[in-house]
């Protein structure tokens, strides 16, 4: 097949395939998009455990004196510096418009990890050296280094702490550094599903005996295809779709994570007066009324007017029908409106995301 | 039911089965295989009048959606209520109450037209 010698694999990919995984082109990436179905994955998280590899996403280290400094500058949210604490932010344009999301680690106050979306990683890496001289800062892309594996689900830390001991008293939103099968790593009690979880990080040539001994506990492996379910359903942005650099954090449902009281930072004028403007359209959920799949691009119509459209849709197994998508400001959460889906105008009541609100 | 031997097929995997003046119309267990986990049909209105090869129907799985296409030109006369509350028949028996709509055959000439299961199997080998 020439699509996968053009296309990059991780280390995990043989073992994903193994399992049955169903692989697919995902910004360039082989990856398995589900394995024996999207419904039992999904299940598998909400209730159980599920793993997904997301080694794909990349890992940037920042360094220097002023690493923390930098971040600061770097980041519209405030990034906490005590030991081990991780933060979610976004890395805006000067106009203020979204470039990526991540999440930054501080592992000591002269190092930081960032871990960002792995079609964003050459853009962001690229924009963080761009600003690093200032800072004197030393910026490293690791991620071609790295491997990830997402454990996700009510028993998932339960799982782990059997192979890797200590590992429930890590705080949500923390790293610690691990030592498995020989080599160094790091845990951290992150995820992109809505429950409770970890994502460990390892070299390369580590990570499949991890994938075996958490296949041989039980741990299911899941695939893309439930992953964006799970996360749609926690109200999560998938970036490149729900989010792009025409959209500010404010527009994208996103304003908590930007602290206008910190003193600088890249964007912060722009979203200053452009708060002040005010915003024609943001980012808000919607669910069906009726049977129907919604899906990114479907236009949204109230009182038979076009109002907006739809960036990410799918069938939820909790309650059907989700989507979210620009919808005009004027109009309020608990609307009913109508998605056109297949030229057909299916009835769909405005919410505020998240859908779903569990254990995290 | 509708066993693949006695049906007909078009290349994009729906299969048609003489029942009398109509034709049942379903989709293949390669296509539900591939689509996998049916969430939902939007099953064409009785009394549209299709042409053969035209798009009226849809099946949506949790990834994606599926449009099917007429095999036969006629008048829906019959859809399959039961997958509105359990769209997974489709998976479950797609060659039996998996069935999605009933035409009734305005040109029958044209069902002989379509491909045998030998010959609809030789292009999912390809």
């Amino acid at each position: 097949m020439t699509e996968t010698c053009t296309l990059k694999t991780t280390a995990l990919c043989e073992a994903c395939k193994q399992a049955g995984g169903k692989m697919v082109d995902f910004h360039g990436w082989l990856l398995p998009v589900q394995y024996d179905g999207i419904l039992a994955e999904h299940k598998a998280v909400r209730e159980s455990a599920g793993m997904f590899d997301v080694s794909h996403m990349g890992q940037i280290f920042v360094e220097g004196p002023k690493a923390w400094e930098f971040l600061q500058y770097i980041a519209c949210n405030n990034i906490k510096n005590g030991p081990a604490e991780g933060t979610y932010f976004h890395i805006l344009t000067d106009e203020g418009t979204i470039i990526d999301d991540a999440i930054a680690f501080c592992l000591s106050q002269e190092q930081f990890l960032v871990v960002v979306n792995a079609a964003c990683v050459e853009t962001d890496f690229n924009w963080l050296k761009k600003h690093a001289e200032n800072f004197g800062v030393t910026v490293r892309n690791e991620s071609d280094n790295w491997s990830m594996l997402a454990i996700q689900g009510p028993k998932a830390v339960e799982v782990v702490d059997q192979i890797l001991p200590g590992v429930k008293d890590l705080p949500r939103f923390h790293i610690s550094p691990l030592t498995m099968f020989g080599t160094d790593g790091y845990v951290t009690r992150t995820g992109y599903t809505g429950e409770d979880g970890v994502e460990i990080m390892l070299p390369n040539a580590q990570i499949t005996e991890l994938w075996d001994v958490l296949k041989q506990l039980g741990v299911k492996p899941c695939g893309l295809g439930a992953r964006d379910v799970l996360r749609l359903e926690a109200g999560y942005l998938l970036n490149g779709e729900d989010a792009n650099p025409t959209k500010t954090p404010y527009e994208a449902n996103c304003g908590w994570v930007v602290k206008l009281t910190k003193e600088n930072f890249i964007g912060k004028d722009a979203l200053v007066a452009k708060k002040a403007a005010g915003f024609k359209s943001r980012l808000i959920g919607f669910v069906l009324k009726t049977a129907g799949v919604p899906r990114s691009g479907c236009k949204v119509f109230y009182e038979g007017k076009e109002v907006g459209y739809l960036t990410s849709g799918t069938f939820s197994p909790l309650y059907k029908g989700i989507a979210v998508g620009y919808l005009a400001s004027e109009i309020p959460a608990g609307a009913d409106t109508e998605i056109e889906i297949h030229n057909r105008r299916v009835p769909a009541q405005v919410v505020k995301p998240p859908f779903y609100k569990n254990r995290v | 039911m509708y066993n693949e031997e006695n049906c007909r097929f078009l290349k994009t995997h729906e299969w048609a089965c003489k029942e009398g003046e109509n034709a049942v119309v379903g989709i293949s267990n390669h296509a539900q295989e591939e689509i996998s986990d049916i969430v939902f049909v939007d099953l064409p209105k009785v009394g549209r009048v299709v042409k053969a090869g035209e798009n009226c129907c849809v099946v949506e799985s949790v990834k994606s959606a599926s449009e099917i296409y007429a095999p036969v030109s006629g008048e829906i006369v019959a859809v399959n209520d039961a997958l509105n509350g359990d769209p997974a028949l489709v998976n479950r028996e797609p060659h039996g109450n998996g069935w999605l709509f009933k035409i009734k055959m305005t040109n029958p000439a044209e069902y002989d037209t379509l491909l045998d299961l030998a010959a609809y199997k030789a292009t999912i080998q390809k």
